[in-house]
């Protein structure tokens, strides 16, 4: 295909360039390559901020880091060759590890609860009522804010030693004390600001409920089927390129977490390393310590654990999405 | 308009039927509203219980489970206007305005542009470029945060804003060329012919018929443009080091940090001074946000 065109464009070249105005009426025919040729021009001439964008801080420093992750630097002495000398010391580190655990429990958990509310909610909002296009927005709102400084502050004042949520096990005759403290709940604490935040993909399930046909619904309910067979043999097959799509989107963006872990823990990532998430210890490493090469090799770590789970989920997909061609 | 053609059928099938299917219609809306109103209580809670405990005495905030104060101050905000460090909080909130608007102007001059080359342009290789650029959106940004500051270091940028907006002016943000994209793909192609028949070059047909018509899109754009960059904690955390140049979450996290356990009053006056713009935009344009999302995940 390339091949033709750049044929075409050289072919232009020599039956001479000049006069863009035949361009529009009887010389359809030799005009064509002509505007090919501008075509390319003002294709590469628009295109010139994204294209320097991802040469110069997308591409170039993607090739940067994965030379960095073979090296020792500090950002202050000239980096020096030390093979896969961090990436053996990072699988051997208990903390790289503890963050990678850290992580794999909160996407694992957090993403799965996550898109269960966003769907439930989603399927709750979808029968029509009046007010469903507020309560739409009102559900949406935490998705705007809730990675934000400010919540984190409210959430880790809501889950410390005698906050809100302390008050209300106390209530309940539950063990006291905060969660923000205690190892074993700071988890539960960060999942649950991730689920409060369920919706941005309710607002896509939403919009993908409603294009499911209502014959569809129909003919399943004239077959005799009840509202749960509808359920998974009508609304789940017609809504899975909706859930890959959200699937996909959560879990790369569980794997980023970062402010609010780092508000609601000062900055340390305690208490024991509970709220360590990957980035966080990734920029600990970098930044804190100016270990460049070291959190390099993570960074790349991530992409390639990243690009894996991306691909597991790409090829899976052709097993439970089911594309249907004539509906859109 | 679904429920409206599954349910129009067993009513009208017959009349001594449709008593019970409007009393079962009714038993429906209710728990419809029981469930919505308990949902919608969860999600507010924590937000209303920041408001009012802004206004509440600093000591009676952490544990206190009513939302109502008992007694009304406005101490805290006098505490959080006043600065920090010698530094006036406007100074802050003047910071995070230039980083935000100054993001919308970079994101829309570079992202409507860049998605009229894919969306609009015939040049051989735009369907490699489009994938590229499609794969930007899953690739975990933090691999070229230390390239970047590497690089931004060496050219001695670090306390500017330059790190923080270079990157919104070459469009590194797909979601937003993405989106443009998916816009423009909906604007008739026939209009871009006429007005090449007129005589319109490629930059007259994006500048005089296609921008005006992608205004949705821009605004959309804008407004996630403003308030994401508006909420960044990492980006400021790396490159603004000096209190004069920090953001409001900068200002925020300082502040957690320095009035130690005590001052629950000042963080909470802070941390609602600072999401206002937030909540703002919110109720002016819940819409555009709203939809913008639905129709970015359906085309995805």
């Amino acid at each position: 295909m390339s091949a033709t065109t750049t044929e075409r464009g050289r072919a232009a070249g020599r039956g001479g360039v000049r006069g863009t105005a035949a361009t529009s009426s009887p010389a359809r025919g030799g005009g064509k390559p002509q505007r090919n040729r501008a075509d390319v021009k003002a294709g590469y001439a628009f295109l010139s901020p994204w294209l320097l964008g991802f040469v110069l801080l997308t591409a170039g420093p993607m090739l940067m880091s994965l030379y960095l992750a073979f090296t020792d630097y500090n950002l202050f002495r000239a980096p020096t060759f030390v093979g896969i000398d961090n990436f053996t010391a990072l699988f051997a580190d208990p903390r790289f590890l503890k963050s990678a655990q850290v992580t794999a429990v909160y996407v694992l958990v957090g993403v799965p609860v996550k898109l269960a509310a966003a769907l439930a909610v989603a399927l709750l909002l979808n029968a029509k009522h009046r007010g469903q296009g507020a309560y739409r927005s009102m559900f949406y709102a935490p998705s705007l804010i809730g990675a934000s400084v400010s919540v984190a502050i409210v959430w880790r004042a809501m889950f410390i030693d005698d906050g809100i949520a302390d008050q209300v096990q106390q209530f309940f005759g539950l063990p006291a004390g905060g969660w923000v403290g205690d190892p074993s709940m700071t988890m539960p604490m960060m999942i649950l600001l991730a689920v409060w935040q369920f919706g941005a993909p309710m607002v896509i399930f939403l919009a993908g409920l409603k294009q499911i046909p209502a014959e569809l619904h129909e003919a399943a309910a004239v077959d005799g089927a009840g509202p749960i067979r509808r359920f998974v043999s009508v609304t789940l097959p017609m809504l899975s390129p909706v859930l890959f799509f959200n699937l996909l989107l959560e879990t790369i963006g569980a794997f980023q977490v970062f402010s609010s872990a780092f508000i609601i823990s000062g900055g340390t990532g305690g208490p024991a390393d509970s709220t360590l998430f990957y980035t966080f210890y990734l920029y600990l490493k970098g930044f804190t310590e100016f270990r460049m090469g070291y959190a390099s090799a993570m960074a790349w770590v991530l992409v390639l654990v990243v690009g894996i789970i991306t691909a597991v989920l790409f090829r899976t997909s052709r097993a439970w999405v089911h594309y249907t061609g004539d509906v859109r | 308009m679904t429920t409206a053609t599954t349910t129009a059928p067993r009513t009208t099938v017959s009349t001594t039927t449709s008593a019970t299917a409007t009393r079962r219609k009714r038993l429906r809306s209710v728990v419809f509203h029981v469930l919505v109103i308990a949902v919608a209580v969860v999600i507010l809670y924590p937000g209303v219980w920041m408001v009012m405990s802004s206004f509440k005495p600093s000591g009676d905030i952490v544990g206190n489970v009513n939302l109502w104060p008992e007694t009304w101050t406005l101490d805290n905000y006098a505490s959080a206007f006043a600065g920090i460090g010698g530094v006036s909080f406007w100074t802050f909130v003047l910071n995070s305005l230039i980083l935000a608007v100054g993001s919308v102007v970079g994101i829309v001059l570079s992202a409507t542009v860049s998605a009229y080359a894919f969306a609009r342009i015939n040049f051989p290789g735009r369907g490699v470029y489009f994938a590229v650029m499609i794969g930007t959106m899953l690739l975990p940004f933090h691999v070229v945060i230390i390239p970047q500051y590497i690089l931004f270091n060496s050219m001695g940028l670090v306390n500017t804003f330059l790190p923080l907006l270079a990157p919104k002016f070459l469009a590194t943000e797909a979601f937003f060329v993405f989106l443009m994209v998916q816009f423009l793909r909906g604007l008739p192609r026939e209009l871009d012919e006429a007005a090449r028949i007129d005589g319109c070059g490629h930059w007259g047909i994006f500048r005089l018929v296609l921008l005006p018509l992608m205004r949705p899109a821009v605004i959309t754009s804008s407004i996630f443009a403003f308030i994401w960059s508006w909420n960044d904690f990492l980006g400021p955390l790396l490159y603004l080091k000096r209190p004069d140049t920090y953001p409001l979450p900068i200002a925020l996290r300082l502040y957690v940090d320095q009035t130690s356990v005590s001052d629950y009053g000042a963080q909470m006056a802070m941390a609602v001074l600072a999401l206002v713009p937030v909540l703002l935009f919110f109720v002016v344009f819940q819409r555009y946000l709203v939809d913008g999302v639905a129709t970015q995940g359906l085309k995805g």
